[in-house]
Formats: structure tokens, C-alpha cells, sequence
């Protein structure tokens, strides 16, 4: 039990205001690494939905599969349980759709909410216009969320994960995780390569 | 070629980006016990600055009340203080790879004016879409991902398959 460390905010490591200190410090990097990997741009970002460059599926996935390998290994030696991480809670039917809906906004507004604050950063008048959309969506999702309700309890599940559902080891679904993204990649490469010619 | 494109540093390889960007998800929860998050903030901040606006209407969102604490908005929020190192990141970074300079994304058949339309019609798209599936690419995606949350998978593959669907209707935007 002592060897439990970590979430250092939830074990009391650190206090509420350092905490907030840090999601300072990890936005930062968040941010600098989308920049490097070239996200603040809308061009780069909607040449995936074409097909003609792949960065998004790669970058996603391999930070998908680094935290996901980091996560399950710090639960294993038990400096970390998974139990005490916030998980997201399934919802079906509101996953499916708002998924769906961020594919399509992705493709007309040229941003994800995360990168069209590095592309204001990085000077992109467009991406003000992006993130003044987000707000009248939010606004409008306010406004009818009282007749909506009922639709986001469709397909809820509560707190269940991808092991948990299938009722194996993380570490097999963690195996076909990475061999999505070594699959995905090499697709990504030759779909690449064939496009260009 | 110019000055200011010699200037301008290549990307990142998209496994070192990767990586990077896999720690920093991995210290997240580390640190705090919970994923990144890139439209959250923005839902707090729109209450908030409506709030300052019409307050009375405001406070009877049903919605918004999460938001509030002691009939004031809580401004002191981690995904608040992470969205603003967000920017800083992404301006430190296009500062010191020299791309910072204003520009408008497009694509080479559509208008300035066009351009911005449809920014903030996808944006709104996003914004309502976020909401609905209680998170965005950061949230669901990336973070979700990462802990294998079901729905999140779902999610994920509705994202990606509704992007490619959408490049066939929405081509002359950027090609």
C-alpha cells in the first residue's frame, strides 16, 4: 500500500495549487509538441481526411500507445493503479454520434479543439474563427441539453473498459493497440507512397 | 525560395512527435490521475464570459450549473490552466521553429471570407460534438485511448470514419 505514489494529486503528494501548476506545465508541453509535429496548421491537420498525409493516425497513435504501455506498466509494479485513474464512462450512442460529429467538423473547420489553440498560437487568424464556433456550439448544446438528456444515457455503461468488456489481460488488448498502429502505419505509408505516385 | 522559408524549421517525425506527446499524456495522469483535454475549457470559459453578459439567463442552463460554485463561475480549473500552457506551448514552439507569423489556413479554391465561414461553422460542429460525446480528440481520443475506455474506442472510430466520409462531400475546401 505504501508503494502507491501516484496520482500524486489524488495521494496527496501535492496540493490542489501545485497541481494546477502542473496542468500549466503539461499543457505547455502538450502544446509544443502538437506545434512540432505540425498541428497547428489547418492545411496539415485536413490532409489526413485526404488521405495524403497521415501524421494525425501516426502521431495519435504512437502517443496513444506510449501512455497506454506507461500506464499499464506503472499499474503493474503498483506505483500507480489503474483503478484510481478518471476513466472515461461509456455512452454508445452519444460516443457513435459526437464522434461522427467531430470527423465531419474536423474536415470544415480544419481544427480538433486542442490544435486550434496551438494554430492561434502560431498566428492563424482562421483558427479564431474556429474557436469562436466552438463556443456558439457549446452555447447551443447548453441551451437544448434539457431535451437532449434522455439520447446521451443511450448505451450507458458506466465505467468499463476495453479488457474489462472482452474479459481478458490489459496486456492482450494492449498487444492489438500496438498492432493496430504498426498495421495503420504501414497502410498509412502505402497509401502515401501511392498517392504521390 | 525566401528568407522566411529558410528560416522555417521541418516538422518533427511524426514518432518523435509521438512520443513526445505519449509523455506528456503519461505525466498527465501521473500527476493529476486524469487525461488531457481540449475542449473543456472552452465550454467553462463560455459560461463564464455569458455569465458576465446575462447572468440571470445563465444561471438557468441546467447545463452551465457544473460550472459554478457559490453563483460564481470556478475559473480555477485544471483544464483552464492546462488549455492556456496549451497556447503558450504552441506559441514558444512556432516562435523558436520560426513559423509564428499571421497567415490563414486554406485551401487554394476558396476565399479569406469563405475560409473563416466555415472555420467557425466546423468549429461549431465541434463544440456541439464535444459536448455530446463528453469530450473531444484530446479527451476521447488521445486520453481515452490510452486508458482503453470502451465508448472512447467507439468514439475513435466514429471520428475517423466520419472525417473520411466527410473529405468526399467537402474536397473543394482544401484541394
Amino acid at each position: 500500500m505504501n508503494d502507491i505514489i501516484a496520482p500524486l494529486a489524488k495521494t496527496g503528494f501535492i496540493d490542489p495549487e501545485i497541481n494546477l501548476a502542473f496542468a500549466a506545465l503539461i499543457g505547455f508541453g502538450f502544446g509544443f509538441f502538437l506545434e512540432r509535429a505540425g498541428f497547428g496548421s489547418a492545411k496539415k491537420l485536413t490532409d489526413q481526411w485526404f488521405g495524403s498525409d497521415w501524421s494525425v493516425f501516426r502521431v495519435m497513435f504512437t502517443g496513444i500507445v506510449v501512455a497506454m504501455l506507461g500506464i499499464l506498466t506503472l499499474d503493474e509494479m503498483g506505483i500507480m493503479p489503474f483503478e484510481n485513474l478518471y476513466l472515461n464512462q461509456t455512452f454508445l450512442a452519444p460516443q457513435a454520434l459526437g464522434g461522427i460529429l467531430m470527423g465531419v467538423g474536423f474536415v470544415i473547420g480544419g481544427y480538433c479543439p486542442g490544435t486550434s489553440f496551438v494554430g492561434l498560437a502560431s498566428g492563424k487568424l482562421d483558427a479564431i474563427f474556429y474557436i469562436f464556433g466552438l463556443s456558439l456550439g457549446v452555447i447551443v448544446f447548453a441551451e437544448v441539453w434539457d431535451f437532449i438528456a434522455p439520447f446521451l444515457q443511450i448505451g450507458a455503461m458506466g465505467r468499463v473498459t476495453l479488457f474489462g468488456f472482452f474479459g481478458t489481460s490489459p496486456w492482450v488488448i494492449a498487444g492489438i493497440v500496438v498492432m493496430i498502429a504498426i498495421g495503420g502505419t504501414k497502410f498509412a505509408n502505402w497509401f502515401e507512397a501511392k498517392q504521390k505516385g | 525560395m525566401t528568407d522566411e522559408a529558410q528560416s522555417r524549421k521541418p516538422y518533427w517525425p511524426n514518432l518523435a512527435a509521438g512520443i513526445g506527446l505519449g509523455l506528456v499524456l503519461l505525466a498527465t495522469y501521473y500527476v493529476a490521475g486524469r487525461g488531457l483535454g481540449g475542449s473543456g475549457a472552452v465550454a467553462r470559459a463560455t459560461a463564464g464570459a455569458l455569465h458576465q453578459v446575462m447572468p440571470g439567463h445563465i444561471e438557468e442552463v441546467s447545463y452551465f450549473s457544473r460550472y459554478f460554485v457559490d453563483g460564481q463561475i470556478k475559473w480555477s480549473d485544471w483544464l483552464i490552466f492546462q488549455t492556456i500552457g496549451v497556447f503558450l506551448g504552441g506559441f514558444f514552439a512556432s516562435l523558436t521553429a520560426g513559423r509564428f507569423g499571421a497567415s490563414v489556413d486554406k485551401g487554394p479554391q476558396i476565399s479569406r471570407k469563405e475560409r473563416f465561414y466555415h472555420a467557425m461553422l466546423g468549429g461549431g460542429i465541434m463544440g456541439l460534438g464535444a459536448r455530446i460525446a463528453k469530450g473531444c480528440t484530446s479527451g476521447q481520443g488521445l486520453s481515452g485511448g490510452a486508458t482503453l475506455a470502451l465508448g472512447s474506442w467507439v468514439f475513435l472510430l466514429c471520428l475517423f470514419i466520419g472525417g473520411f466520409v466527410a473529405a468526399i462531400f467537402f474536397r473543394r475546401l482544401w484541394r
